[in-house]
C-alpha cells in the first residue's frame, strides 16, 4: 500500500530559481579551489546558536522531497568532523559562544560558513539582549548571509549553493 | 596472466564499491518522491574527502591514525578471495570462506578499537554496540558456511561456485534458500543497514557504525567509508554469486568476462532495489530486538543445514 | 639426550638453591631466572630432539621408589610435544620473572621460596611429561600441584589470596582423588603401574572398566584443565598468583590435565566407543561458552583473562572430542585433523595467554591495580606493552594471520567434517557445535576490544594510570619473545602441522597422515575440503599496507594533519569520567544473556528532605554470580560443613575417648580381617 501510493505521487522535487539576490549577502567570496573542491559534495553541518527554532524548521524542509537538498550533492552530517560547511542560525547566545567556536575548531580545512536568518546577521529581535553575545561573525569568519525571518528553504537553498559558487 | 587479471578483479571491485552505495541511495530518493543525487555521488564525495585535513584528537594514539588503512586493507585483502567475476580464482586455495569471515572481524575488531581512542562516550558506545552485533551474528554466518559447504564439497569460494554451476538442482534445494535468508539478514546486520542500523541518521544515539567514526575526517574518513561500501558490495556478491551463480566465468575469455561483468550488475541491481524497497518499509529495530531478529536468522541457518544435510 | 636430561633437573635444582641462597638480591633473582631458563631450554631441547629423530627416550631408577614400580621415565612423542610448551612458556616467564619480582624487595612476599617452588613447579611439570608409570605420574602431579599453590599464596598477607589458595588446593586434591581411582581401576586388570603394561592390558577390562576409568580420568584432568563446572578454582588462583606464575599456570599447567586426558583415552585406552569422544566434544562447547560469557563480565583484567582461559580448553577440547569421536568411526584422517587442531590450539594458546598474562602483568607492575575502571590511557605512557598486549589480543580473537586463526580454523574443519560420520543422530548435534564455537569466537573478539580498549586507549581514570611507566627490560623481552611467537606460529603452519601429524603417529592406532595436511604453503584438509594460507595472507596484507599509503603519496593526496579536542558536541573540557567505562562496553550483552547471568541489581535513590523531586544521589550496583558457585558449589559446600560439624561432636578432646575409639577400630579390624 505504501508502494503503490509511493507510485502515484511521483516526484515532487520543484526547480530551484535563482531570483533571491536581495536575501543573500556574500561576504566573502569563495575562491575557484574551494569552489572545485567542494562544489559537488557537501556535508553540512547546522549549528542552533541559540536560535528559537523557527530557521531550523526551515533547514529542516531541505532534505524534503519538495526542496531537495541533496540533489545538489548537499548532504547533513553529525559530526563537524565529516563537514564542509557550518549552517549557523540563531543569534550567539552567551553559552553557545564556545561550543560555536569548538564546532568551527573541530571542522576541517577547507571549510565555509553559511549564516541563516536575521538574528544570525544581527541578532533580529534579540538586539541588545543580556544572553546575546553578537552576530555569527563576531564570533567565526562567515562566507554568506542569508537574511529573513526565517528565510524560506529555497532561499537557504541558494545562499548554500552562492558560498560554494554553484548557483544556477 | 591469471593472477593479473585477479588484480584486474579487485581494481574493478574497488571501483564498483561506491556506486552500489551510491544506486541503493538514489533509488530511496525517488522512493521519497525527491530526485535525490546522482548514483555516482559517491564518487565526488570520496574525492572531496581526500582533500580535505584531517583533524585527529589530541587523546588518540597511533591506532586512532593505523586503523582506516587496517580496514581498508582487510577489506581489500578479501576482494582478492571473493568470485566476483570469475571462479575458481587464482588465490583460491589462500583464504576460504571462513577467512573471509575473520579478516572482515580484523578490520571490526581495529574500528572498535579506534572508536574507543579519542576517549569519547559516542564512540565507545558505537564500539559496543558493534562487537555486540558482530558476535551474535558470527553463528548465523558459521552455520550458512557450513551449510554451503555441505552442497558443494569445500569450504573455498571458487569450488563452491563451480560445483553449484554444475549442479543447477541445488541451487533451489531448501537448505540453499533458507541459508540465502539466513545470510542477507547477516548481510544487513554486518553492513549496518535497516532494520538493524541507519546509515543516514544523525542521531548518536540510534548508530551503531557511524557512532565509532564520529572522530574521523578527511583522508581517513575516506578510507573508511570506501571500505564500508566495499564490504557491502563483498556481502551482496556473496549472495548473488554463491547462491546464483550463473554469469560467473569459468574461463577466462573476453566474452565470458564480459559476460560475468553484465550478470554481476544485474544481479547487484536487484539486490540493490530489493534492499531500497526494505529500507524504505521498515523501521529501524530497537537495539536490543536486534538479538531477536539475528536469532531468527540462527534458527533458518540451522534449518539449512539440518536439511542440506538430510537430503543429500 | 641423556645429558640434556641431566641438564635440565641441574638447571632446576641449581635454581631452586640459588633462590634459597641469595633470593633477596638482585642477582639471586637473575640466576633463579637463569637457573630456570637454562632447564626450560634443555627440556625444549630434549623435547624437540625426540620429535625430530622419533626416537623416544627412557630412564628408570627402580631402586628409588620399589614400592610402586620405581621411578619410570620415558619421553616419547606426545609427551616431548608437552615438553616443548613447557619450554616455549616458561623461557620468557623466567626472563619475566627476574624484573617482575623485584617488587617483592619490600618483604610483603618471600622471594627465596617463591624462586624455589618457580623451579620446582618447572621441574615437576617436566617430569609430568616424562612419567612412565602410575606411581612417577601420580607423584610428579601431586608435586606440581603443591608447588604451584605454594606460588599461588606467594603474597599470602592478602585474605583474597588466601581464599584463592584454599579453593585451589581443595579442587586440584579432588581432581587427584579421581585420579587415583582411575588408575586404580586401570591397574586392577594390568597388575603392575607401567604404562607399557597398562596399554597392554586395555583390551581385557570390561567396558564397563573402561568407561569408568574414562570418565574418572576425564573428571580428574578436567578439574586440572579447567572445564566446567570442576573450573572454579581457576579465576580465583589465577589472578592471585604472580603474573609470571599465572602465565605458566594458564599457559602450561592447565594443559597438563590436556596431556593427561590424551594419555589415558588415547594412548593408554586405545580410543572408545563414540559417547566419549562426545561427552568431550559436550563438555568441551560448554567451557568455552560459559568461558567467554563470564569473561565479558568481569572487569578485573586477570580474572578476565583467566575465564578465557576456561574458554580456549573449551576449544582444545573441541577438537580432542571430535578426534575421539572419528577415530571411533574409523575416520582416520578426520580424526588426526581434530587432534591436530586440539594440539595446535593448545601451542597457541600457551604462547598467546602467556603473553596476555605477562601483559596484565606489567599493567598491575606499573599501575598497582587490576581493575580496568581505573586504567587508561597507558598505550601513550606503555607502548611496548601496549603492542605486546595488542598482538595477545588478536591472536585470541583468532584474527588472521596470527596463530588463534590457524588453529580455531583447524577445529572448524574437523566439525565440519562431521557430517562423514555415518550416524545421524550425532551429525545433527554438529551445526550446533559450530554455531556455538562461532559466537565463543565473536564474543572473545568483543571481551578483547573491551580488555584492550579501556586498558590502554583513551584517558586514564585514576592517578596511578596517568603516572604509569614502562616495564624493565627483562619483562619486555619475555613479552617480546612470546609475541613473535604468537606471529611466527600463524603465518608458518605448514612448518608445525606435519610435526603435530608426526606425534599423532601410532598414538591409538592413528596411521601417518602428516602429507594430507599441507601444500606447498598452505594447510588443506582431509579431500580438499577447505584450504588456507597464512602465511601468503600474512604477505600480502603487509604488502597492501605499504602500497595504499605509497598511492595516496604519489597521487599527491597529502593533506596535513592538525592535533584539537575530542569532539565532544561542544563541551568545555574533556575528564576521564566522559569515556566509556568498561561496565558500560559489556552492558548490551549483559542484556542480550540475561538469562544465562541473572545479574543481581540495586537501585537506591536519595532524595532531597524538602522535596522528592530533588535527587541527591543515585546508588547502582550490579552483581553477577557465576551459577555453578551459586547452585552448585555453594549448597556442597554448606552439606559438607553441616556434616563436619556433626562429626566434630565425636572429637570431645578427651584422651580416654580417643584411646577407647582405637581400641573399637582395631577390634573392629581384627574381626574383618579374620572373617575375610
Amino acid at each position: 500500500m505504501l508502494l503503490s501510493k509511493i507510485i502515484r505521487t511521483g516526484l515532487v522535487t520543484e526547480p530551484l530559481n535563482s531570483d533571491s539576490a536581495r536575501f543573500i549577502e556574500v561576504v566573502r567570496g569563495t575562491g575557484a579551489e574551494i569552489r572545485r573542491h567542494l562544489g559537488r559534495a557537501l556535508a553540512i553541518r547546522e549549528v542552533d546558536a541559540g536560535s528559537c527554532n523557527g530557521c531550523e524548521i526551515e533547514i529542516s524542509g531541505l532534505t524534503g522531497p519538495v526542496y531537495d537538498s541533496e540533489r545538489f550533492g548537499i548532504h547533513f552530517v553529525a559530526s563537524p568532523r565529516h563537514a564542509d560547511m557550518l549552517l549557523v542560525t540563531g543569534p550567539v547566545t552567551r553559552n553557545m559562544e564556545v561550543p560555536l567556536l569548538k564546532t568551527y575548531e573541530a571542522t576541517p580545512a577547507p571549510k565555509l560558513v553559511v549564516a541563516v536568518g536575521d538574528c544570525a546577521k544581527h541578532c533580529g529581535v534579540f538586539k541588545g539582549s543580556y544572553a546575546v553575545v553578537g552576530s555569527v561573525a563576531d564570533v567565526i569568519p562567515v562566507d554568506v548571509f542569508v537574511t529573513g525571518c526565517p528565510p524560506e528553504p529555497a532561499e537557504i537553498l541558494q545562499g548554500i549553493l552562492a558560498a560554494v559558487g554553484r548557483l544556477p | 596472466m591469471k593472477y593479473l587479471l585477479e588484480v584486474a578483479q579487485t581494481v574493478f571491485a574497488l571501483a564498483l564499491a561506491p556506486l552500489v552505495v551510491g544506486f541503493v541511495r538514489w533509488l530511496k530518493a525517488r522512493l521519497q518522491n525527491r530526485r535525490g543525487a546522482p548514483p555516482w555521488q559517491p564518487y565526488f564525495e570520496l574525492v572531496k574527502l581526500f582533500g580535505k585535513e584531517m583533524v585527529v584528537s589530541k587523546e588518540a594514539s597511533w591506532l586512532f591514525r593505523c586503523a582506516p588503512y587496517i580496514v581498508f586493507v582487510s577489506t581489500l585483502a578479501v576482494t582478492f578471495l571473493v568470485p566476483f567475476l570469475f571462479a575458481p580464482l587464482p588465490f583460491d586455495g589462500v583464504g576460504d570462506l571462513l577467512a573471509v569471515v575473520y579478516l572482515l572481524l580484523l578490520g571490526t575488531f581495529f574500528l572498535a578499537l579506534a572508536g574507543l581512542d579519542p576517549g569519547t562516550a559516542f564512540g565507545g558506545m558505537g564500539s559496543s554496540r558493534e562487537m555486540t552485533v558482530a558476535a551474535i551474528a558470527e553463528p548465523t554466518i558459521a552455520l550458512a558456511i557450513f551449510s554451503l559447504a555441505l552442497g558443494a564439497g569445500s569450504t573455498n569460494l571458487g569450488r563452491i561456485v563451480t560445483q553449484t554451476l554444475g549442479n543447477p538442482a541445488a541451487a533451489i534445494s531448501p537448505g540453499h534458500v533458507l541459508a540465502f535468508a539466513a545470510l542477507f539478514i547477516v548481510a544487513l546486520a554486518e553492513t549496518g543497514r535497516l532494520p538493524v542500523d541507519n546509515p543516514a541518521t544523525h542521531l548518536e544515539l540510534t548508530m551503531i557504525h557511524e557512532a565509532m567514526i564520529l572522530e574521523y575526517s578527511g583522508r581517513y574518513l575516506a578510507l573508511i567509508e570506501w571500505s564500508a561500501s566495499l564490504k557491502l558490495l563483498i556481502f551482496l556478491s556473496l549472495l548473488a554469486n554463491l547462491f546464483v551463480p550463473w554469469g560467473v566465468a569459468t574461463d577466462f575469455t573476453p566474452v565470458a568476462l564480459a559476460v560475468a561483468v553484465i550478470a554481476l550488475l544485474l544481479k547487484l541491481v536487484l539486490l540493490g532495489f530489493f534492499i531500497a524497497v526494505l529500507e524504505t518499509r521498515v523501521a529501524k529495530l530497537r537495539l536490543f530486538r536486534v538479538p531477536e531478529l539475528l536469532g531468527v536468522s540462527f534458527v533458518l541457518a540451522l534449518l539449512a543445514v539440518t536439511s542440506s544435510f538430510l537430503l543429500r | 639426550m641423556k645429558t640434556l636430561f641431566l641438564a635440565m633437573v641441574i638447571a632446576y635444582g641449581l635454581g631452586a638453591f640459588a633462590a634459597l641462597v641469595g633470593g633477596r638480591k638482585s642477582f639471586g633473582r637473575w640466576l633463579v631466572a637463569l637457573g630456570a631458563v637454562l632447564g626450560a631450554g634443555a627440556g625444549l631441547a630434549l623435547g624437540a630432539t625426540v620429535i625430530a629423530t622419533g626416537i623416544p627416550f627412557a630412564l628408570s631408577i627402580p631402586e628409588l621408589l620399589p614400592l610402586g614400580g620405581g621411578l619410570a621415565l620415558r619421553l616419547d612423542a606426545l609427551g616431548a610435544f608437552f615438553l616443548v610448551v613447557i619450554g616455549v612458556v616458561a623461557i620468557p616467564a623466567a626472563l619475566y620473572g627476574a624484573g617482575y619480582t623485584a617488587a617483592y624487595k619490600d618483604g610483603r612476599a618471600s622471594l627465596p621460596l617463591l624462586g624455589a617452588m618457580f623451579n620446582l613447579f618447572l621441574l615437576t611439570m617436566s617430569l609430568v611429561t616424562l612419567a612412565d608409570n602410575v606411581l612417577t605420574f601420580l607423584l610428579m602431579w601431586e608435586g606440581m600441584s603443591l608447588t604451584s599453590y605454594f606460588l599461588v599464596m606467594t603474597e599470602s598477607g592478602e585474605e583474597r589470596v588466601r581464599n584463592a589458595g584454599l579453593w585451589y588446593i581443595g579442587m586440584t586434591h579432588a581432581g587427584l582423588v579421581m585420579l587415583l581411582a582411575a588408575f586404580l581401576l586401570f591397574t586392577g586388570g594390568a597388575g603392575s603401574g607401567a604404562f607399557a603394561d597398562l596399554r597392554a592390558s586395555a583390551a581385557s577390562l570390561t567396558p564397563g572398566a573402561r568407561d569408568a576409568v574414562f570418565v574418572l580420568a576425564f573428571l580428574g584432568f578436567g578439574s586440572k584443565a579447567g572445564i566446567v563446572p570442576l573450573h572454579v578454582w581457576l579465576p580465583r588462583a589465577h589472578p592471585a598468583a604472580p603474573s609470571h606464575v599465572s602465565a605458566l599456570m594458564s599457559g602450561v599447567m592447565i594443559k597438563m590435565g590436556v596431556y593427561g586426558l590424551l594419555r589415558v583415552a588415547l594412548d593408554l585406552l586405545g580410543g572408545g566407543p563414540a559417547w566419549w569422544g562426545g561427552l568431550v566434544l559436550g563438555v568441551g562447547v560448554v567451557s568455552a561458552l560459559l568461558g567467554v560469557l563470564y569473561a565479558l563480565m568481569e572487569h578485573d583484567l586477570k580474572r578476565l583473562l583467566a575465564y578465557h582461559s576456561v574458554e580456549n580448553i573449551g576449544i582444545i577440547l573441541i577438537g580432542i572430542g571430535a578426534g575421539l569421536m572419528f577415530h571411533r568411526y574409523g575416520l582416520m584422517s578426520l580424526a588426526a585433523l581434530g587432534f591436530i587442531g586440539g594440539l595446535y590450539h593448545t601451542l597457541n594458546h600457551a604462547t598467546f595467554k602467556g603473553l596476555l598474562f605477562l601483559g596484565a602483568g606489567s599493567v598491575l607492575h606499573a599501575t598497582h591495580t587490576r581493575n580496568m575502571e581505573e586504567m587508561g590511557g597507558l598505550i601513550k605512557r606503555m607502548p611496548w606493552t601496549a603492542l605486546f598486549f595488542l598482538i595477545g589480543a588478536a591472536a585470541i580473537s583468532a584474527l588472521p594471520p596470527l596463530n588463534g586463526f590457524v588453529s580455531e580454523w583447524l577445529v572448524f574443519q574437523s566439525l565440519l567434517g562431521g557430517v562423514n560420520i555415518p550416524v545421524p543422530e550425532v551429525v545433527v548435534l554438529m551445526p550446533v557445535a559450530v554455531g556455538l564455537l562461532a559466537l565463543t569466537s565473536g564474543l572473545t573478539a568483543a571481551c578483547f576490544v573491551k580488555a584492550f580498549g579501556i586498558t590502554f586507549l583513551a584517558l586514564p581514570r585514576s592517578p596511578e594510570a596517568a603516572h604509569a611507566h614502562e616495564s624493565p627490560f627483562s619483562m619486555r623481552l619475555g613479552m617480546g619473545l612470546l609475541a613473535v611467537a604468537c606471529v611466527g606460529l600463524g603465518v608458518a603452519p605448514f612448518a608445525v602441522v606435519p610435526v603435530l601429524g608426526r606425534i599423532l603417529t601410532g598414538l591409538g592406532g592413528l596411521p601417518d597422515t602428516r602429507a594430507e595436511f599441507t601444500l606447498n604453503v598452505s594447510l588443506q584438509t582431509p579431500s580438499a575440503f577447505g584450504q588456507i594460507s597464512p602465511a601468503l595472507m600474512a604477505l600480502g596484507l603487509l604488502l597492501l599496507l605499504g602500497l595504499v599509503p605509497s598511492v595516496l603519496w604519489l597521487l599527491r593526496l597529502n593533506r596535513q594533519r592538525r592535533l584539537s579536542d575530542s569532539w565532544g558536541c561542544g563541551r568545555v573540557g574533556q575528564t576521564a569520567r566522559m569515556e566509556y567505562t568498561a561496565t558500560a562496553f559489556a552492558e548490551p550483552l549483559k542484556r542480550v544473556f540475561a538469562e544465562i547471568y541473572r545479574p543481581m541489581k540495586e537501585l537506591t535513590v536519595d532524595f532531597h528532605p524538602e522535596s522528592k523531586y530533588f535527587v541527591q544521589s543515585i546508588d547502582y550496583r550490579s552483581e553477577i554470580t557465576p551459577w555453578f558457585d551459586r547452585a552448585l558449589y555453594r549448597p556442597f559446600l554448606q552439606s559438607a560443613t553441616f556434616v563436619a560439624q556433626q562429626v566434630r561432636r565425636l572429637q570431645a578432646g578427651s584422651l580416654h575417648l580417643y584411646l577407647l575409639y582405637i581400641a573399637v577400630a582395631l577390634t573392629l579390624l581384627l574381626i574383618v580381617a579374620r572373617w575375610l
